[in-house]
This record gives structure tokens, sequence and C-alpha cells, in this order.
């Protein structure tokens, strides 16, 4: 239950010896929940005069916002891009088992396909809240057709697309209705892509600008449309060059609208992006930075040989590659995986870490009243973790959704 | 009167703390015998709320039988502002104690009607069966509360306008803006202290030397209110070594040879934990 009648009788939860993250900075504070929400708890004292009718001990973890996660293919050998008659099963899988990684809301991203797997797919992932059942979804991240053919990277070539006449009608006639539709990635070069991205960002969909071979100034303009996030900065677009910095100019590009900031997607692996790159990203612009899976159905499989769809995958330690061979084929790091190397790679702070994680991911999608925060009111969508950012326990609104082993009574 | 005088504030802050608690425990609250204290913000009393957690926190003393009376608010300012007397006591205190909600009692400067808030404050404090300690600090010009100089030595509970020195002073808090000072306050009056079974005084730092001096070696003066409380039977002036500055030798040296007696007020130091321990051994005998 979320706030609505009968919120002021729910029971008051009062999370003890801890340090929540609020703010930017990790206080020495108590959080207190109820009806699923962060709770005031000086409103509580002095104009309810209540006390908690419940305290737990965290014994001295951190208590941070639940993760995000924008861009994420599948895992758990479902790949959220087939089309089955039983789509939704599979996301429901995945959103249970990204409990454990911390994981409490997230985007399952469709890479590109046919018309008809998007007219079979989408409607099968409604937006929905999260719970002990798994992971919330907030909105299908559609990552493709209208994307660069050289920087299309495993996305299948066949099914790339461009902008006709009546570029909006023609995405919509590519994707079906869009109730379920958050993100969508495309190449900003493409013709007619303003108008897109345009009617896309008043309907409330974020744009991202990613597989793409665009200059800098295209990639403004995009921005100047509506465009807000960079799809898995570095991979699949121009390479840094002084002359023409091309999308990665954006994060410091002085020619975007007053006041917006640019986010930009992440894969902090270890594997496809270069701790060196990492740190230049996050020094350049820390407050844009989104951390991202871009998890592929290998993710959570174990070492070993696997069968995926077509492709024989061949899984070792964080690679994957396609069996016999070092072509790499998806990233399989969870999500506290990128949290923990993001943070020792970049020598950011814990606060900045959980942040990448959490508040920015929810800024991005305007979500930061109730999600990536722990402020009074948010929903109380929370991960406990030690002092090395290993997950202890995961919390959807207030209620205990996952705990690891060690941590059980 | 006693005066007790430390080398430094963190030593002043901590016996104050340490007299309180052996206060509380010594009276053995309990559902039916509330210990009634009265509780002053500002930044000289923050050291001894401090010592105060630290013995709740280790289980040394519980506040789970005490009644806390504050002695002012601001009129007109949110109970949510920061600089609200309510956001202090719950920072400072309240948000890190035993304490229920229900035995803590803020003036309201946001009523209706703020002299019948002030007259409900005073019955509450009658209905709690007075109060045992009353805590204050005092202003540099030597108001208690936020009874200002010229303020009736005999006052009750009430609406009070604040002195230009304390508007001034207080702007600090208020980005440096005088329109955003509140001009007015509710406070207890110096007579609602003077009917205290007892009263505690924290005074530290320089700046307050001349208002102790005030205090305690020239006469009965309203426009010293903190001067009323010479009348008191059972006052304690709790000070630094720097609040001593504008005092006679004589009077120093004559107060810090009591110390030896005085200190005997806080050592031993009493705990809960001994008192239940101590209770729990003795049940076999009494059953």
């Amino acid at each position: 239950m979320r706030g609505g009648q009968g919120a002021e009788r729910a029971a008051v939860l009062q999370f003890t010896n801890c340090r929540i993250l609020r703010g930017g900075t990790l206080l020495r504070e108590d959080l207190w929940v109820r009806g699923g929400r962060v709770l005031d708890p000086e409103k509580l004292f002095f104009e309810e005069r209540r006390v908690a009718d419940e305290q737990r001990d965290c014994g001295g973890c951190i208590l941070a916002p639940g993760f995000i996660d924008v861009q994420m293919n599948g895992g758990f050998g479902v790949d959220f891009s087939r089309a089955t008659e039983d789509v939704g099963s599979g996301v429901a899988l995945v959103a249970q088992r990204i409990l454990s990684h911390g994981v409490t809301s997230f985007c399952p991203t469709l890479v590109t396909s046919p018309p008809e797997v998007y007219h079979k797919v989408l409607p099968q992932i409604p937006v929905k809240s999260g719970g002990p059942h798994g992971a919330g979804v907030l909105g299908v991240h559609l990552e493709g057709p209208f994307i660069s053919p050289e920087k299309r990277g495993a996305h299948p070539k066949a099914h790339i697309r461009s902008f006709e006449v009546n570029a909006f009608h023609d995405l919509l006639a590519t994707y079906g209705p869009l109730d379920n539709v958050r993100i969508v990635t495309l190449a900003p070069e493409l013709g007619r892509s303003h108008e897109v991205i345009q009617a896309l960002t008043a309907q409330d969909i974020c744009v991202s600008l990613g597989h793409s071979v665009a200059h800098l100034q295209a990639a403004e303009e995009a921005v100047q449309s509506g465009a807000t996030f960079i799809t898995h900065l570095f991979n699949a677009m121009l390479p840094f060059h002084h002359r023409d910095p091309g999308i990665v100019g954006l994060l410091t590009s002085d020619r975007l609208p007053q006041g917006r900031c640019i986010f930009y997607g992440m894969i902090a692996d270890g594997i496809h992006t270069n701790p060196a790159a990492l740190r230049i990203a996050h020094r350049a612009h820390p407050q844009g930075l989104v951390l991202i899976t871009d998890a592929v159905p290998a993710l959570g499989l174990g070492n070993g040989h696997h069968t995926l769809g077509q492709m024989e995958v061949e899984v070792d330690g964080l690679m994957a590659c396609i069996a016999g061979t070092k072509t790499l084929c998806g990233s399989i790091a969870p999500m506290d995986v990128c949290v923990r190397h993001f943070f020792q790679a970049t020598g950011c702070s814990v606060e900045a870490a959980l942040e990448a994680a959490s508040l920015h991911p929810a800024q991005l999608l305007g979500l930061e009243k109730s999600k990536g925060t722990l402020d009074f009111g948010a929903d109380a969508d929370f991960v406990v973790l030690d002092d090395a950012l290993h997950v202890w326990a995961t919390y959807i609104s207030g209620e205990l959704v996952w705990q690891a082993e060690e941590a059980r009574p | 009167m006693k005066l007790i005088i430390l080398d430094h504030y963190s030593q002043a802050s901590e016996w104050a703390a340490k007299y309180i608690r052996n206060r509380i425990i010594q009276f053995n609250p309990g559902p039916d015998k509330y210990f009634t204290l009265g509780l002053p913000t500002g930044s000289t009393p923050l050291g001894s709320y401090k010592k105060l957690i630290e013995y709740y926190k280790n289980g040394d003393l519980s506040f789970k039988y005490v009644k806390t009376f504050n002695m002012d608010e601001y009129v007109g300012l949110p109970r949510d502002h920061p600089e609200s007397y309510h956001s202090f006591m719950w920072n400072n205190f309240f948000k890190h104690i035993d304490i229920h909600p229900e035995n803590t009692h803020i003036l309201d400067g946001n009523a209706a009607d703020l002299q019948a808030e002030c007259n409900a404050f005073e019955e509450k404090i009658k209905a709690a069966g007075g109060i045992e300690l009353f805590v204050g600090g005092i202003g540099p010009d030597g108001h208690i509360a936020f009874n200002e100089p010229g303020s009736s030595l005999v006052s009750r509970t009430r609406v009070k306008t604040l002195a230009m020195d304390t508007i001034l002073a207080n702007a600090r808090f208020f980005d440096g803006d005088l329109a955003k000072v509140p001009t007015m306050a509710l406070t207890v009056g110096v007579g609602t202290v003077m009917d205290a079974r007892e009263v505690m005084i924290l005074i530290t730092g320089a700046h307050k030397a001349f208002a102790l001096y005030k205090a305690i070696e020239e006469g009965v003066n309203h426009m010293w209110t903190v001067s009323a409380f010479q009348q008191h039977p059972c006052t304690v002036f709790v000070c630094d070594e720097d609040a001593t500055l504008e005092l006679k030798v004589k009077t120093v040296k004559y107060f810090k040879g009591l110390m030896l007696v005085h200190n005997k007020l806080v050592d031993p130091l009493y705990s809960m934990k001994e008192i239940e321990k101590s209770q729990s051994s003795k049940k076999p005998y009494s059953d």
C-alpha cells in the first residue's frame, strides 16, 4: 500500500543504526517508513505524537535508494526482444532475480527488431509496481531500429530503419502504441529526427542518442529538440576527436538549453569501458552519469557454455563471448558489481557511486520526487549495503523483498 | 546559590549533563511518577544535550518517564522551519532519545490565540505537578528564556516582543536578513521558572561574563532578569572560566574552593543499569 486512505493508520517502521543517503550525503539518521513511503519523523512526533510501531536495527549499514537500471536487454536466459506468447513471465523472472543486486525498478530494453516483434512484445510489458514479486517496470526502453547502420553494434542490420515522410507516423507504425514505452534510443543524424524527438518528448518519452555517427552539432540540435540521454557513452558512436568530439562532446557542451542536464549511460563493468575513459566522463560531468548494466540474457547464468536463441555463448567471469571467439556479446555484470567497479575505478565518493545508480536515472525519467531518493514522501524503495557496497537486503515500498543468506535470521 | 566553575565549555556541559542524569535517576521516575524537566534551546546547552544522548545510548539513562517543558518559541515561524525551537529540540535531542512525544511540551507560536496557548502551557505545567528541574541559559544581556531586560520578575508565560539586541543577534540564523527574524516570541515568565523546585543556569564564554557578574554579584534587577534567581531557594549556576572574567577574584576563589563539595553532586554518577540490577537482585528476597 502506498499513501492513499488509511495511510495514517498503517504501521510505522523505524530503521535504526544506519547511515542513509539523503541530499548527497550519508547521514547518521534513522529511516522512517509508513504506507510504503519515507516518513518525516519530526512531523510524526510533533503533529501525530506517535512513535514507531517497529524498530529494525540495521547493524551500521548504509541505506541507499534502490538501484534503477534503465537499460537491460535480458538476463537469466531471458531475452526481452524475443517475440514469444509469454513475454510477461520472462520479465517477471528477471524482475525477481535482480532484487538480489539491489535493483528496485528497471526498463526492459528491446534491441532493433522488425515491427511484428514490437507489436507482439510491447503490449506484454506493462508498467508495473515493484514488490516481493520483483523489481518495478518503469516502461520499456526501445533501442533502435532508427539507428545508424555503421554503428549498429550487435543490432541486426536487416531491421534498421530511417525516418520516412511523416516520420512520427512511421515510428508509430513500427512500434505500435507507445503506452508502455519510457525511453527511445535513436540516431539524431537521421533525417526528420527532430520532429520525432519533439513528438516523443511531448508525450513524456525520454529520447536518448546512440548507435549514431552524429557530429557534435547534430547532437546539440537533438538536445535542443528535447533529447536528454546518451545511450552507453563511448560505445556505438564516433570516437572522441578534438576537432569534432561527436556525441561525447555533449558532456561539456555550452550549447545546451539553459539549466538542462544531459545524462549519459555508462556500462561500468570494467570491460565495456576502459577505466580511464570512465574517469574522463565522470570528471567532466559527474551529475549526468547514469550506471546501466546493458545486460544480455547470459547475465546470471554462470561460467560455461550457453545457448541463447541462435547464439552459442561462452561465459567466463564478467566476459560473455561468442563461443570459440573473443568477440564480446554484451555485458553480464549486474548492477551492484557496476556500482562497486565505478566506485573503485573513479575513486568517487560512496555517495556519488550510489547516486549514479539511483538518483540520476530517476532524474532522467523525471521520477526524482518518488524514486532514487530517500527524501520524505518518496517511495521506500531502498538497498541495505555494507561499506564495500555489497547488497545485504532490498526493500520495495518498505517491504523486505530480498535478503542475503548470511543476513537471514 | 551554587556556582560551579569548570575550566572549559565541554567540562561545564558534561557537569551539567551528569547533574541532570543524577537528578532524574535519584528521583526514580515511573509510570505514576514522572520527572518534569524544563529545557532551553540555543548553542550553550548543545554540549549537555550531546552528553545526555550519550548516556541514553549507553543505557545509563532513560527518558521514558520524563516530561519536558521548553522555555520558549518564536511567534509565526513555521514549526518545521530549521530555526524553530521545535526543529532545534527534535534535531538536537528528542530524535536521539526514548522520550514519548506525548510527554514533550513546546509552546505553539502559530496558535490562533497566543495568550490562550500561554495560559494552557501554565496549566500543563501545573497538571504535571510543577517542574522538578528547570535548565536555562542566558543572553549576554542577562535575559532568561525570552524575558528581555525590563521584564517583570513575577511574569508568567506570555507573548513577548524581542529586544533589538536579540533580533540583531538572531539575524545570523536568518540569512542575515533582519526582515526574516521573528520579532515576537512566546516565553515562560521569570515567575514560571522561579516556581520550579530547582533551577540550573548554564553560562559559558567571555561574552556572557558581564551577565554572570550582574546575575550574582549585583542586586536583583529586572534589567538583568536572571538576577531574580538570587531569591530562588535552589539555584545552581554552571559556568566555564571565561564566563567568570568579570567576577571578583574573591568570588571565584570561594566557589572554586567549594568544588570539592559540589562535585559530590555528580560523583558518584548513577546509572539506570545499576538500578535495574539492584532491583532485580533484590527481588528474590522481597517476593
